[in-house]
């Protein structure tokens, strides 16, 4: 059973995002997810300062299995991302609630956040799979 | 329902994740596929073949029999032990498998093939063997472990006895030697050098534990599709099938042609697939980040092809692939990828091989 932290929130297609406390957010893949998709070989992240909208897709987890994206669970600015992830995909693998963080954003409208899921939540999706 | 091999509890022991693979459960990995195919590259990793068929081909025909079914000449084959790799072609001149055949005396010879092909490979072979005194025997009672890396050999050692290591040593690629309990032979499907290890099932898991003890790592099949692929070695049902001309499958240097009398099958229609010309199966290297999918279209000057196989390279830390394009094709091809067009290079089918870059 993949490790889901109650501190956090999640989309059902598989990011979560951590509140800094500051108005912005840190957003990653789960562990659960990193499972299915095996071990990273390229992330391609967006850049610094692009606006994403809730739900697009602004970024794509490669691995040997497949190419998946990942989408905006919140609507903002990306305001940094994880450039270790260039040269350590695998970061993902070993700690994708820790260092396999990909990017953080500053949230435009901070009620996106209750549209999420709990832990709680999100496990019922994991189970599902 | 799915077979399992007597391998199963030790897969689970070692933490393997299970998938079906053409009706069987085989590990996927023990963790990582990546750490697994370095393994192999740099030092030795196993890998549990048994789901492979074994049949042995035995009677006062045996040679003419396989000299008719096989598109390779087992009549090259002299000395005892020796193995050659070979097609075995449909009447119309595609692939109904790939497979390694052992000869131990000119009536009685051993067939590794595949097991996703079992039923109409055995089908098959009982078809063509009308007329022919021969005897075809599946052994199912025998597991396989492929032991491979450059200290696959000298791992294996320890745990041999002084008479097995005797019967081994100094053994050249392709070639299989009954030592004691076990069939060793120097083959495999990684590009490194090591063993393909025959053993009945009773004693599977005993060798299977003694190799770990021996610090030879478990690999599971994505490592086995990543270290073949970068070899340039085919795997069935992707880069050939029976819709495909050996030709069209890097497979050409597999053709005995000569001597021009021999008749096998496939060979009238082979002969009319040369003259006409076919596709050819070629490499793509792609440096620029992304990885190269299966089934991806191939854009090359005045025509198209299609991706067979493709994954990421660990060892080169780039893309690769087989694809099957125009004979025509150059040195550059484009890969239609997700949401653009990329340029990559086409150079032969051969990535690595024992652990260096070959192009």
């Amino acid at each position: 059973m993949s490790n889901i932290p109650a501190e956090l929130k999640y989309a059902a297609s598989h990011e979560w995002v951590r509140n800094e406390g500051d108005g912005t957010f840190t957003i990653g893949i789960t562990e659960h997810a990193q499972g299915l998709l095996g071990d990273m070989v390229f992330v391609e992240l967006p850049d610094v300062g692009d606006n994403l909208a809730q739900g697009e897709d602004c970024a794509v987890a490669e691995s040997v299995k497949a190419a998946s994206d990942i989408y905006a669970p919140l609507t903002g600015e990306v305001v940094a991302v994880n450039e270790e992830l260039e040269d350590q995909p695998e970061l993902v693998n070993s700690d994708a609630f820790g260092d396999g963080w990909m990017y953080k954003i500053k949230a435009e409208d901070v009620s996106e956040l209750d549209g999420l899921l709990t832990a709680d939540g999100y496990k019922d999706i994991v189970d599902e799979d | 329902m799915t077979s399992r091999t007597v391998l199963f509890d030790k897969h689970i022991e070692s933490g393997a994740k299970m998938v079906d693979f053409h009706g069987w459960e085989m590990p996927i990995n023990y963790g990582s596929q990546i750490e697994e195919h370095h393994a192999v590259r740099q030092d030795a990793g196993m890998f549990d073949v048994s789901h492979m068929t074994i049949v042995d081909v035995k009677g006062a025909d045996a040679k003419p029999f396989l000299r008719y079914l096989l598109a390779n000449n087992v009549g090259k084959l002299k000395t005892p032990g020796k193995a050659l790799y070979t097609g075995m072609l449909t009447d119309d001149g595609g692939v109904v498998d790939d497979l390694i055949v052992y000869f131990f005396d000119e009536q009685n010879y051993r067939l590794v093939v595949n097991s996703a092909t079992r039923e109409k490979d055995l089908a098959w072979m009982g078809s063509k063997s009308d007329g022919f005194a021969v005897t075809l025997t599946e052994r199912p009672e025998y597991s396989m472990i492929a032991v491979q890396g450059p200290k696959a050999i000298e791992k294996v050692a320890t745990l041999l006895t002084d008479e097995e290591n005797a019967l081994t040593a100094g053994m050249k690629p392709f070639f299989g030697v009954q030592a004691g309990k076990l069939f060793i032979a120097t083959t495999g499907y990684t590009g490194e050098a090591g063993y393909e290890i025959i053993v009945n099932e009773n004693d599977c898991a005993d060798l299977w534990q003694r190799l770990l003890d021996a610090g030879v790592k478990p690999c599971g099949l994505g490592a086995r599709d990543t270290l073949r692929l970068e070899g340039g070695l085919n795997l069935y049902g992707q880069d050939m099938d029976e819709t495909v001309s050996p030709l069209a499958a890097n497979m050409g240097w597999t053709i005995a042609w000569k001597p021009e009398d021999r008749d096998f099958v496939g060979r009238a229609a082979l002969t009319k697939q040369r003259a006409d010309g076919t596709d050819k199966l070629v490499g793509l290297v792609m440096k620029e980040k992304g990885v190269l999918r299966t089934g991806q279209k191939v854009i090359v000057e005045g025509g198209e092809g299609v991706i067979t196989s493709g994954t990421f390279s660990p060892t080169l830390g780039h893309s690769i692939a087989l694809a099957r394009v125009p004979a025509s094709t150059g040195d550059t091809a484009e890969v239609e990828m997700r949401k653009k067009t990329i340029a990559v290079d086409v150079i032969k089918p051969c990535f690595v091989r024992q652990g260096q870059k070959v192009f």
